[in-house]
């Protein structure tokens, strides 16, 4: 019987982290698509970086800057009175700097293909600008908002090496799907490996498949609206 | 729009108000800083008592809440919605209890039933502007605001669509201003031109007065340069396919128009297609031959000369004088000896007259009086 703890654990991980870089990366990718400010390539050069740096780099600096004497370690163990290292809490946010890129990057391309001069008809039409997003922005950038929540997702399960540096190897706590394979290849407990192994593989070809079928339809559909 | 000056004072009345000039002269910045897409350094903005704008007071009401309907060169309808739902976008500005029957009255008017279920990318041109048309209208605008509605159509689906644009503003008691560089709609459309010029106003009045000056040639573009006339539908000649009109108690031929009896029609009258004589002609080929006389000439530097005429009203007539160009040589102007005050002859040729600018105002539009 395998333990499916960590299984879940990482589909946790992974549905928390996009939710919460939902929340932060639309703004952030919408601002980057409308800015004119020259400090625009510096924000997204920043947003760039956790896809070139090595995930021990990351984590190193996150460990650094979430432990205890860290600052944001600090502020969250005054506030809550628990550390941030080596907890969900923290792997959640060490998640959020990893995947960033991932979810920023179709978004803000979505919001710079986007129709803009919809937008002035929509507020013309007098929709407030809440409105006029839900209704007349989103629609328009679904496909991007799609591709930014399956990249998001998916990457956050795929994560190693920063996991392992913030979040250490704690059962039900910190142990997600990755760690649980690397320990079971450790132990030499390959079929454990194997079966965990095959069903990330498996539910990645599930989750991956639906998107790449969406941009197919989606250039048929870019054809007859245009 | 970078350093752009623009520095307007427009009045707009009820009707139609036109905003014509080059393109770049600044139109465009107008309606935007109107619908709030675009924001003045300094000034007021306001429709009726509603304050808009206003720099001093440091009011800037957002698009949304400007009640401004907006009907741009580009359709921009929402590709995710279908027909109907386009339309009923902005209907939330309404009383709810008019929402249903306005909404079918203006189906109805641009004859959109048939698209109702349908998607903007399955529509043709000239159907999505029409489209875009009722959903402006729909918001419940104060003001309904047009960018060159027409101009990226082609002639076919303009004639199409301008009649409808001719209705709006009496039939659905809305102001309208009318952005356009394109003479015959403004001349079609149009009961107050303002003619804007490298961000200014270069005049602003009655079609018919601002059209008819010497010294805004220039601005309209001289090839182009006409007088705008108003006479009423007198009857139809249908073996000769041509209708006659009345101005000012003289009879005018021009191809014949689905125009009823009585109605008032606009026409354009280019001045190149004015020739003047002293004395009537006989045994002509011209059929129009109108009594005028010089108010101005502008000789300028070519061999051409333009003339600034007053048709004079017929006997027992109460109408004002009209306003007529005429592009003569300057030879002409020597050996006829026209100066300021000589009665003369006008001379238009009935095929001369574009059909298109031809445009019926119907029996108790809204004229502003003058």
């Amino acid at each position: 019987m395998i333990d499916m703890a960590p299984f879940t654990l990482s589909i946790q991980l992974a549905a928390v982290t996009l939710a919460v870089l939902l929340i932060i990366g639309t703004p952030l990718a919408w601002w980057l698509a409308m800015t004119r400010t020259p400090f625009k390539p510096v924000v997204e050069t920043v947003t760039a970086l956790p896809l070139v740096l090595p995930p021990t780099v990351l984590g190193f600096y996150l460990l650094v800057f979430l432990g205890p004497q860290g600052w944001a370690g600090g502020m969250w163990n005054a506030f809550f009175g628990r550390p941030l290292t080596f907890t969900f809490a923290g792997l959640v946010v060490a998640s959020c700097v990893y995947s960033l890129p991932f979810v920023v990057q179709p978004l803000q391309g979505a919001f710079e293909r986007l129709d803009r001069r919809t937008v002035e008809a929509a507020l013309t039409l007098g929709a407030s600008w809440p409105r006029t997003f839900v209704q007349v922005v989103l629609p328009q950038v679904r496909h991007g908002l799609l591709t930014a929540s399956v990249l998001g997702f998916a990457h956050t399960i795929g994560e190693f090496g920063v996991v392992l540096m913030v979040g250490g190897n704690i059962p039900g706590e910190t142990q997600v799907l990755s760690i649980a394979i690397y320990e079971h290849v450790e132990a030499l407990d390959y079929a454990a490996a194997g079966t965990l192994s095959s069903i990330l593989v498996a539910a990645s070809f599930v989750g991956l498949l639906p998107l790449y079928s969406q941009a197919r339809k989606r250039r048929k559909w870019r054809e007859v609206s245009a | 729009m970078g350093d752009f000056a623009l520095e307007v004072e427009i009045d707009a009345g009820p009707g139609v108000t036109a905003l014509f000039g080059r393109s770049g002269a600044g139109k465009s910045t107008i309606v935007n800083m109107l619908a709030g897409l675009v924001k003045p350094d300094r000034g007021t903005i306001r429709i009726g008592d509603a304050v808009l704008f206003d720099s001093a007071r440091g009011i800037d009401l957002p698009p949304d809440r400007r009640h401004v309907g907006y009907v741009f060169q580009d359709a921009r309808l929402f590709p995710h919605m279908s027909v109907e739902r386009n339309l009923a976008y902005g209907m939330g500005r309404m009383d709810p209890a008019h929402r249903s029957p306005q909404f079918a009255r203006v189906v109805e008017m641009l004859g959109l039933g048939a698209l109702l279920k349908r998607r903007p990318g399955a529509l043709s041109g000239g159907e999505r502007q029409r489209v875009a048309i009722g959903r402006a209208l729909l918001s419940n605008p104060r003001v309904l605001l047009m960018d060159e509605p027409l101009s990226s159509l082609d002639a076919q689906r303009k004639s199409e669509i301008l009649p409808y644009v001719a209705r709006l503003a009496t039939d659905f008691a809305v102001p309208v201003i009318y952005v356009s560089h394109a003479v015959e709609e403004v001349v079609r459309l149009a009961d107050t031109l303002v003619l804007v010029s490298g961000g200014q106003i270069a005049a602003i009045g009655a079609v018919e007065d601002v059209m008819g000056r010497l010294d805004l040639a220039p601005i309209t573009g001289r090839y182009e340069a006409g007088a705008v006339l108003t006479p009423r539908v007198a009857g139809h000649v249908d073996e000769h396919r041509l209708t006659r009109l009345d101005l000012l108690g003289h009879a005018m031929f021009v191809p014949q128009v689905d125009l009823r009896h009585g109605e008032t029609v606009r026409l354009r009258v280019r001045a190149r297609d004015v020739s003047l004589a002293l004395t009537p002609p006989q045994g002509t080929s011209i059929l129009n031959i109108l009594p005028a006389t010089v108010r101005e000439l502008d000789a300028g530097s070519g061999p051409h000369v333009e003339v600034a005429l007053d048709i004079r009203p017929g006997h027992g007539e109460l109408g004002a004088p009209q306003p007529l160009l005429a592009r003569v040589t300057h030879k002409s102007m020597t050996d006829m000896k026209l100066e300021p005050g000589t009665p003369v002859h006008a001379l238009i040729k009935a095929v001369a007259i574009d059909r298109h600018s031809l445009g019926g105002l119907g029996h108790g539009t809204q004229r502003k009086e003058r």
